[in-house]
Parts: C-alpha cells; structure tokens; sequence
C-alpha cells in the first residue's frame, strides 16, 4: 500500500478538480479488456460537420492517454522520485488535466460521448502502459522508479505524437480549428517533453543488479 | 489496492492542504484575483493605465464556436491596426483611439493568422489544416486546396483588401518575422515558423519529414525563408531555409529555482553512461516557435521550444546561429523573444500549455509559463538570469500564460508590455534581469464561469455558456504604439490603454516614450527607439535617480531647478544654461550610487543644449 500522504494528494486533486474519485486513484487492477480500444456510443457525424470520425475517436482516445499519464505522473510525489522527475512530473499533471477538460468540452460541444478521467482503465491507446507495467512503476523506488518513470513516460508520450500523426494521415481529419491546435499543442509539449526525459534518463546513475535474496516483485 | 479505494473514498470529502510543496501566488489583496466572470460585464482590475477605449469584434468574427473565429496578433501601420483572427482580419482606423472605427472585416480563414504590414502588403501566417487557397469556410476537400505558409494581401484600399498570393511552404506558418534586406528597401524576407512536420510530397513537391539536422533536403530543422520584392509581391518565393539546429546539442544547466541537487546523481555522474541517440527522438528542437529580429543588431533571437538560438542576421539569405541556451528544468516552450532597445538583454518566453491552458493558478508551478531574462555579451553569448511571472493568482476557467508583447520606450529602463491572454494586460520592468518586477497592469474575469474536470454533462437544450464550453480569451499580444498600448482580445475585440503616472513610472517617462514613433510597427521586427532632444527626456534620467537613490536628493533638487531655469530660457541663453548644468552634473557622477545613470543624464543634458541654439 502507498503512504498515506500519497492518498490524500491524490485525494485532494479529485476534490479538487471535482473528478470521480475512481477517476485518477484507482491502481488499475481491475479486470480489463485489452482488446478494447473506445468506448460510449456509435459515433455518429452529422453532414457537413468539419470534423471526421478520427477526430473524436482521437479526443476520445486521448482523455485516456492524458488521464494514465496522470495516474504515473503522481506517483512521483510518493516514489522518492529525483528533484527533477519529480518536477516534471509535476508539469504533466498541471499540463494534462486541464487538457482533459479541453478535450471533454469539445466533444460536448459536437454532442459527443466525452469518457471521463476513469477510461484509461478501459481504453489501451498507443504507448499506454499495461497493468503489470504500471504495478511495477507503482512499488519501484528512487532511481528505479525514476527508469521506470521515464522509460514509461517516454515510451508513452511517442504514442501520443503516433497518435497525431495518425489523426492528421486520416482522411479529412485534424481541420477543424480547436482540434487541428490542440493536435499541434500536444506535439509542441510532448517532443520537448521527451527531449528532457531523454536527458534525465542519461543522467541516472548506472543500473544496479538487485540483490538475490529480495524477491521481484512483479511476475511478467 | 482495494484498500487504498476505500481509503480514497474515505477521504474524498475531507478538505486537506495544498498537494505539492507548489510556490504560490500573492492572492489575498490581488484584485485581480476575484473579479467578476463575464464576457462584456466582467469586473475591470486595472494599474497605473487607463483604459481609453474597447471596440467588440466586428460581427462577421462573432460567432461562437471555439477558437474558429478569435482574434489574433496585431500590426501596425500609418494610423490603421491591422488585427487578424482566426477566420480573416480586421483593419481598424485610430486616428481617434477614444472611437476606433471599423474600415473593413475580411473573412478568410486562416489559422492563426499571424500578421505583419509593409507599406500596402499585409501577411499573414496559415497553419491550420483547414486553410484553403479560396479563403472559404468548409475545409479542405481536395489536398490541391490546402493553403500551408504565408498568404499576401494588398491593402492600399483598407476598405477592399485584395489576396495577391498564397506562398505554400512544407511545414506551414505558425509565425513569421519580417527582416528587412540591408541591401535594398524594396526587399524584405519573412522568416517563417512552422510547428508541424512537413507535408506529403504529394500535397506540396520538395517536402520532406527527414531526422538528419544536417540534410539539405529535410524540411524539419530549418527556419523557412520567403523572399518577397515589394514591387512585385505576386513574384515571393521560397527559397533555402537556415539550418540553426544543426549540431545543436540539448546543454544547458538550471540558474533559478531549481530543485536542490541530487545527491544520487552527482554521485553517480562520473559512472554515467549516455543512451545511444535516438534521431527519431531528438532532445534538441527541430522548428522554432517564433523568431524576433532586431535588424539595427543584425541579430534575430529564436524561441525553439527547449532552446533560446541567437542568429546572426547580417546577410539574411545565410543567418547563421551564434549562441543557444537550454533551461530544461524550467522553461520547455519557448514561445517569443524581444530585446532590450540597448541590445544587451533579451526576454524569452513560456507558453506551458499553449495558450489554452489555466497556467496561471494559485497551484500553477511560478518558474514555468512565464518570461525569463538573458543578458547578452559582447559577443552574444547568452547568460540566463531571472524569472518572472504574471503575479496575480487567475481563475481555473481563465486560460492563462505568458504571451505577446512588446517594448515601451521608456529611455534609461527596460520595460515590456505583454499580453497574458485572460490574465490581463502586464507591464514588466526589467531593467535588472535578476529582479524583473510589475509596474502596471489591466485586467478582466473571466469570460465564463467555472467548469470541472469529469463535470456533469449539460442536458439537452440547455442554454449553454459562451463558446459551447469554450472559455478561451484574453490578451493575444499587447503593444505600445505610439503613446498607446494595444492589446487584441480573443473572444471580446480590441483594447486600447493609456499609461497613467505612479511611483513606478512618472509623466516625464511616460512624456518621453510619447515621443519615439513609428508609422509601420511590427512588434516581433523589432524597432530601434530613439528620442530626440528633450525635457522629458533629462527629467526621465532625474525621476529615475530620484526612485532609485542613485544620486543624493539634495543633488537631485538642484539640478531639477536648474532645468526649470534652462526652459524659462530660449535658444542661446537655454544651451549656456544646460551646457553650465551639464558641468555641474558631470562632477557628481564620481559621488554617485548610480554614476552610469548621472553620466547618460549629463549627456542628454548637453544633446538639448546643443538642440536649444
């Protein structure tokens, strides 16, 4: 179990920001179907709208992507992350919320199905991390959480610009205006994002072997 | 992990203490900190400015559908204001800035629609990949249609504007900035900023999304260049960009706030061993966001998401980088530069959260989303120095980070007037780059009242709030032109400001910056400020060692009478009189605290004795 201190942080930021509280805190342990890729009704797009099928499913898709970003990026505060993880492990989360709600108003503004911050249990988006992964991340310390931390959220963020880069090949997609900047904001923060990831990971001290007697905690 | 669910559910009514050890803002006796919500009735906050006159959009832009139809960026020309949107432009005529008057609302859309003017050719920037060729609503049907890079408008009849060319370009135009050729005025460039990866080859020939820098044929990591004869604007071209990345590396090393050292890793750096580079993942930029020139230095700083770049614009067919500087600690995207008009000092920006984001809250961290100081040497090296940000703690509805802005000439001081969209209207002194501090400021609540993360989903016919759900507005960019500071409202129109005088900023200094004009003003085409010979002037110099101790008052008594004496006087006996004050003032920048300051008020003395004659 994680420190008291972690659950009220998490706590407080679903008080907060009004979120559910299965929203962010839950571990994602509970049965999921990997296979499962959206989520809420049939799409439907009205004739002569701007904005094509890809468009949602990548607002849908992307509330996802940004909501277990944030469960990672919370570990953090707990993990005994570096000064500098720990830094921009913050950013993340300051960045990503209100992303989610951006993303959550403009599906509702088209009428659209807009999954809340608990998808990501539901939802596998390209470079989202699995399960064993996250439980790993989870009960990892110091600078093996921060490996973990960073490889994760590398990997992570590059499915996110996979992600646009799919949204903008997809016929007719990423023009309308709200979509096609907030497509490009993501790619402006996220490359930058992972440049610095890159240096933090560089800067790590080398890997060390585990001593035999402690047993690994996560099976794969 | 069940446990911890309930231990959630337990907790999720408990009200406890700030998260993360997070600075916070001074929010108690901010007044700008509880204003009203409201798009045409918000509550005003307004400091050492007065707000001359607020014009609403022009109708043709005032449909709310998010950012479709907001305004953008500003330039200006003669006596009009030429305030692009998202969906055309709007030219606006101030010869009375109490009543702007509307001249003409052209509708094309045009993403984000960056503008500059140039005698009767107005450009303006294309991104979006809605932007058709034909200017109309609809989207891009057919790629043949899609219009990416810089389209020329001719405006000699601002009641008819005329589109006399798209010039396409591989990766589209976030922004541009005009550099004028050094060789011939009827030339200019427009160095372009694109932020996307470059077009199919099928869409656009040339376009290439390659990872080498060094690549001739990539179009990612260049600076686009556009040549355009003035005579022949139908006849601008593209022609080869400035490859600044090239060999970059991601250096760089935390000034200010930054986190403590870890102990772990200092320890452990002789041991390091660095990952092998991974070209599809550069740590180092590929575009830049903005570029500001400076041509009177020959120099043009770029913002490049996690690098500050000088370049060396000398020959602007062949700039080359002269210095580059990273905070990855702090600042990660880089979003607009200016100068200090002495060329010593240089403002980056942050736009954490591109602009659409609420970076400005009490819990935002402070050392991102804000501006940041670098002093320049001799040889235009760059050293960061200090921070600052907007200090006011804004709304979660109000999207909120450092944006625009532009120099006042206020001579002897470094002050920036900056739009932080719904944060308002700021003005920075940064005069000492280590301790940048506000000295005024305008602004509103926000436009609609607050929205929740996973909120409830209004039912059905409800009457919804302004923009379906879109909140974003605010201040673009703000300018001081001459004698007045315009700032261009997203969602609301246009404002114009006027300084009022305070202990931070006197009517002599604000008489001085009255007299530096410009007829075209491209704020991001930085101007060189100079003032003629003045009262104002000297007495700007005498406030300033007045507010800062710089000289004993009983010296700054004196030589205030000596200049009243001076103006009683006219023409021969005025220069005897300055050139005597200015003898008596070269004698007390020895004693002086601030004998630079002394020294420069001594010469201005003996400019307007030689002026008087």
């Amino acid at each position: 179990m994680m420190a008291p201190r972690s659950i009220i942080a998490f706590t407080v930021v679903c008080v907060l920001a009004g979120a559910s509280s299965r929203a962010f805190a839950q571990g994602g342990m509970a049965g999921m179907d990997h296979s499962k890729h959206r989520m809420g009704p049939e799409i439907v797009v009205p004739k002569g709208a701007l904005y094509t099928k890809a468009d949602i499913e990548f607002m849908q898709g992307m509330i996802a992507h940004h909501a277990q970003a944030i469960v990672m990026s919370r570990m953090a505060e707990t993990n005994g992350a570096n000064p500098h993880v720990l830094k921009l492990s913050r950013k993340i989360d300051q960045s990503q919320v209100p992303e989610i709600i951006i993303m959550q108003q403009w599906l509702r503004r088209y009428g659209q199905f807009a999954p809340d911050t608990a998808s990501w249990h539901d939802m596998r988006m390209d470079g989202m991390l699995t399960d064993d992964e996250l439980k790993e991340m989870s009960e990892a310390k110091g600078v093996a959480f921060d490996r973990l931390f960073l490889t994760g959220m590398i990997k992570h963020h590059a499915g996110a610009l996979k992600m646009v880069d799919d949204l903008f090949k997809s016929p007719g997609a990423g023009q309308e205006v709200d979509a096609n900047v907030f497509a490009n904001d993501v790619v402006t923060a996220q490359t930058a994002e992972i440049g610095i990831m890159r240096r933090l990971l560089s800067q790590l001290p080398p890997k060390v072997k585990r001593p035999p007697s402690h047993p690994r905690s996560v099976s794969r | 992990m069940s446990m911890m669910r309930g231990l959630v559910l337990l907790l999720a009514t408990t009200v406890v203490p700030t998260m993360v050890s997070a600075q916070t803002y001074p929010t108690s006796k901010d007044p700008r900190s509880t204003l009203k919500p409201g798009r045409f009735d918000a509550g005003i906050a307004i400091s050492n400015m007065k707000q001359v006159s607020f014009v609403k959009k022009p109708a043709a832009f005032d449909t709310a559908t998010g950012l479709k139809f907001i305004n953008s960026d500003m330039a200006f020309g003669t006596h009009y204001v030429y305030q692009a949107n998202f969906a055309g432009f709007t030219i606006w005529d101030i010869t009375d800035p109490a009543n702007p008057a509307m001249v003409s609302a052209t509708k094309c859309i045009t993403s984000q629609g960056d503008p500059t003017i140039v005698g009767n050719l107005l450009f303006l920037s294309a991104e979006g990949a809605g932007n058709r060729n034909d200017c109309a609503d609809g989207g891009v049907q057919d790629p043949k249609d899609h219009m990416a890079g810089v389209r020329i408008f001719d405006v000699s009849n601002p009641k008819a504007p005329k589109l006399v060319k798209n010039v396409q370009t591989c990766k589209g135009s976030h922004t541009h900035t005009l550099v004028p050729s050094p060789k011939d005025p009827r030339t200019v460039y427009l160095y372009v900023s694109g932020q996307q990866a470059a077009r199919p080859e099928t869409e656009l020939a040339g376009c290439k999304n390659g990872t080498d820098p060094a690549d001739p044929t990539n179009s990612l990591f260049q600076l686009d260049i556009i040549k355009v004869p003035l005579d022949h604007p139908e006849r601008a071209e593209v022609i080869p960009g400035a490859r600044i990345f090239t060999g970059l590396d991601g250096g760089g090393e935390c000034k200010q706030f930054c986190e403590p050292a870890d102990p772990r890793r200092q320890a452990a750096a002789a041991g390091r061993t660095r990952p092998a580079p991974d070209p599809a993942m550069p740590t180092t930029p590929r575009n830049c966001h903005d570029v500001t020139a400076y041509p009177a230095m020959n120099l043009l700083a770029a913002s490049c998401s996690t690098h500050s770049i000088v370049v060396d614009i000398s020959n602007p067919e062949k700039p080359f980088r002269v210095d580059a500087l990273t905070d990855t600690n702090n600042f990660q995207g880089r979003h607009t530069a200016a100068f200090s008009n002495d060329g010593k000092k240089l403002i980056q920006t942050d736009e954490w959260g591109g602009g659409t984001g609420p970076m400005c809250q009490a819990s935002s961290m402070i050392e991102l989303g804000g501006n940041t100081v670098i002093t320049l040497d001799a040889k235009n090296k760059q050293t960061q120095r200090g921070y600052f940000k907007l200090p006011s703690a804004q709304a979660a509805e109000e999207n909120c980070v450092s944006h625009n802005g532009g120099i006042i000439p206020v001579p002897g001081r470094d002050l920036y007037v900056q739009g932080w969209y719904q944060g308002g209207v700021d003005i920075m002194d940064f005069t000492n780059p280590d301790t940048a501090t506000e000295i005024g400021y305008f602004d509103r609540g926000s436009i609609n009242p607050p929205k929740l993360i996973d909120g409830p989903q209004p039912p059905p016919g409800t009457p919804e709030v302004r923009g379906g759900g879109n909140t974003i507005g605010g201040s673009w960019g703000a300018y001081y032109w001459n004698g007045l500071i315009f700032s261009s409202e997203l969602d609301r129109g246009m404002d114009i400001l006027e300084l009022t005088p305070s202990a931070q900023l006197s009517a002599n200094e604000i008489a001085a910056a009255k007299l530096v004009r410009f007829d075209d003003y491209n704020p991001q085409s930085q101007p060189k400020m100079t003032w003629p010979a003045a009262f104002v002037v000297v007495r700007s110099y005498l406030d300033q060692l007045v507010r800062n101790g710089g000289l004993s008052s009983n010296r700054t008594a004196a030589i205030s009478s000596g200049l009243d004496m001076a103006e009683m006087k006219t023409g021969a006996a005025r220069a005897t009189a300055l050139n005597a004050l200015a003898q008596q003032v070269d004698r007390d920048v020895a004693g002086a605290r601030d004998g630079a300051r002394v020294r420069t008020m001594a010469s201005e003395i003996r400019r307007l004795a030689a002026a008087s004659r």
